[in-house]
């Protein structure tokens, strides 16, 4: 007891959370200003949420290569947190961008989203560094919490409403799921330590048939694709993704979801690595299934909000295949999809945010219709945005799915890949079919509502960069997800 | 090593055999006189005001909320007292971080007249 203080010190390492600290310390600092400024003045603070992203971001650059541990072995940054921090940093950037000009039309100039955003991203990060189930658990709260304000922001909305609760129900849900998982492990190994599970696991010698075991690492499972959105989980997408503000929709289909899928490729690739057999089957499964389910249940929306959610499930399934190959292939194929995916769906989410009326009822096929004509930039937006969720050869998405797919036939899933591709063929459907409403069709409307609004075009024209780029010149970038894996 | 949890699983057994005793047993051979005053839910043995189904004003959740935060912050700070020369710099500077964070939510939430009770 002596020493307690000096045990504590010793442990202590800011070096391993600086991006996050600083990321906190701007949220804090933008919501003391944010009281002082006016009501309905949100520029100031849009900016400066820009500025802090951007610092967070060199502070993680710089911490490439130099990994840092600390707080007792509960957070680590190494190269795959950094990853998946600048992932999340990116995507937090793209959303914030769009996020002002749509904020003042839908009339909720209200600076709190801003800080929420940059909290949501602090805890995104605590997700992808955590080497402890407790550190893991508290940046999934982090994240959530705030997910779940923002996702009901527009509270005089009801479809908002529903949305933040409807997401705070199944997410309390699935978060007791988890935290009945971390227990069991817990009981059966005695450390909720990532490593340490790992160690107590192998030393066993019936891991793989001991109940306790098993059912740990399925409910933990369970909370990890809950906010993967991965079926049988996935309920609760296509609602919350329709109800919530579009920006923050874009943030959520990227961020949150490669942050959930950080923590969940630590704890199974290390902690778990002895059931490999047994997760990789599960993972098998959930795989096609979410695919199937998402690309399936797509062609009958009409409402491309709605659309883009189910193709979002169906993505997350196309980055579990990389789960299920459990090699370097597939785990680094995820951490570029998940790149690629912040680009190329939060890039057309910032199209459906400029074309919006307030309300966004707007938002269907049909209302879709002429935009090539009427609005050229934007359409051609789009159809990079949406070649690259189909995966043709040009854009990003091609690559992150055959780096993903390279991994499972690697291992020697090739009846998993072959259902992917032709999953991929069922996504052309109705992703084309917005295509020949832009291009094809009358158009309805005369969008001349439209505003091209400076700071979500710059938001566009980034992702277009991040699409292109990662689909012609994937080499560097693939070099480092390589050089993240742990 | 589940038999370990044998007198949790009786304990469970007879906490619920004696609530259901004590219900049936009193249901059956208690002695039954009702009145309009012993049938109403029970209000501090006051006559009863109104139906107890109605809306709360949306501020007594705010002074709640706010309450439950800075109540934790009261506790935190007991133990911390306790053990505060042990602790020493490191201690009182972690506490000062502590408090510092709590510090910017309470100037919030006073700027944003959440304190105001009009």
């Amino acid at each position: 007891m002596e020493n307690l203080a000096q045990i504590a010190m010793e442990s202590v390492n800011f070096q391993a959370i600086m991006p996050s600290l600083v990321l906190c310390c701007f949220g804090m600092v933008l919501l003391l200003v944010s009281v002082f400024l006016e009501r309905g003045r949100t520029a100031p603070i849009c900016w400066l949420s820009i500025i802090g992203l951007v610092v967070t971001g060199i502070i993680s650059i710089n911490g490439w290569n130099d990994p840092q541990a600390g707080f007792a072995g509960g957070v680590v940054l190494d190269n795959f947190a950094t990853f998946f921090n600048l992932t999340c940093l990116i995507a937090a950037g793209l959303t914030i961008l769009m996020s002002d000009s749509y904020l003042h039309r839908e009339g909720y100039p209200v600076a709190e989203y801003y800080p929420l955003i940059l909290f949501t991203t602090a805890g995104a990060m605590w997700m992808a560094s955590g080497t402890d189930l407790m550190t893991i658990f508290l940046g999934l709260e982090v994240l959530s919490v705030s997910l779940y304000v923002l996702a009901g922001f527009f509270r005089g909305q009801l479809r908002s409403n529903e949305a933040g609760l409807k997401y705070f129900f199944l997410g309390a849900f699935s978060t007791g799921f988890m935290l009945y998982g971390v227990a069991l492990l817990y009981g059966v190994t005695g450390t909720t330590k990532v490593a340490g599970i790992a160690e107590a696991i192998r030393l066993m010698p019936d891991a793989s048939s001991n109940p306790m075991i098993i059912a740990g690492a399925i409910l933990l499972s369970i909370g990890f694709l809950f906010k993967i959105g991965a079926a049988p989980f996935h309920m609760w997408t296509p609602d919350v993704y329709q109800g919530a503000p579009t920006p923050i929709t874009a943030f959520m289909s990227a961020g949150p979801k490669a942050a959930a899928f950080a923590a969940f490729m630590r704890v199974t690739y290390i902690s778990l690595d002895s059931l490999q057999v047994d997760m990789s089957a599960m993972f098998w499964v959930l795989a096609v299934l979410t695919m199937t389910i998402g690309n399936f249940v797509a062609i009958a929306q009409k409402d491309v909000k709605r659309m883009l959610a189910f193709s979002s499930i169906s993505h997350a399934g196309y980055a579990l295949v990389g789960m299920v190959a459990w090699n370097e292939v597939g785990f680094s194929g995820i951490l570029f999809y998940m790149l690629v995916y912040t680009f190329m769906n939060i890039g057309a989410f910032a199209v459906l945010v400029l074309i919006g009326k307030q309300g966004e009822d707007n938002l269907t096929l049909d209302g879709m219709a002429g935009l090539g004509y009427k609005r050229p930039f934007l359409g051609v937006a789009m159809a990079i945005f949406l070649f690259s969720l189909m995966g043709l050869p040009p854009t990003a998405g091609f690559t992150g799915k055959f780096f993903i797919f390279a991994g499972a036939l690697k291992a020697g899933y090739v009846w998993l890949a072959i259902l992917g591709v032709l999953n991929s063929a069922v996504s052309l459907y109705y992703y084309l079919r917005v295509m020949v409403y832009m291009y094809f069709r009358d158009p309805v409307e005369d969008f001349s509502w439209v505003k091209m609004e400076m700071a979500t075009i710059v938001s566009i024209l980034i992702a277009i960069a991040g699409v292109l780029y990662l689909g012609v010149l994937p080499g560097p970038v693939m070099e480092l997800a390589k050089l993240s894996i742990f | 090593m589940l038999e370990n949890y044998l007198p949790v699983l009786v304990l469970i057994g007879i906490a619920v055999a004696f609530a259901v005793g004590s219900v049936v047993m009193s249901g059956l051979i208690g002695m039954k006189k009702p009145s309009a005053v012993k049938l109403a839910p029970y209000e501090c043995g006051m006559p009863l005001v109104g139906s107890a189904r109605e809306r709360f004003s949306v501020k007594f959740y705010i002074i709640a909320m706010l309450f439950i935060l800075f109540d934790i912050e009261a506790v935190f700070l007991y133990p911390w007292a306790v053990m505060f020369k042990r602790l020493g710099m490191f201690g009182f500077v972690e506490m000062g971080v502590f408090i510092a964070i709590l510090l910017v939510g309470f100037i919030y939430v006073w700027k944003k007249g959440a304190l105001e009770w009009e």
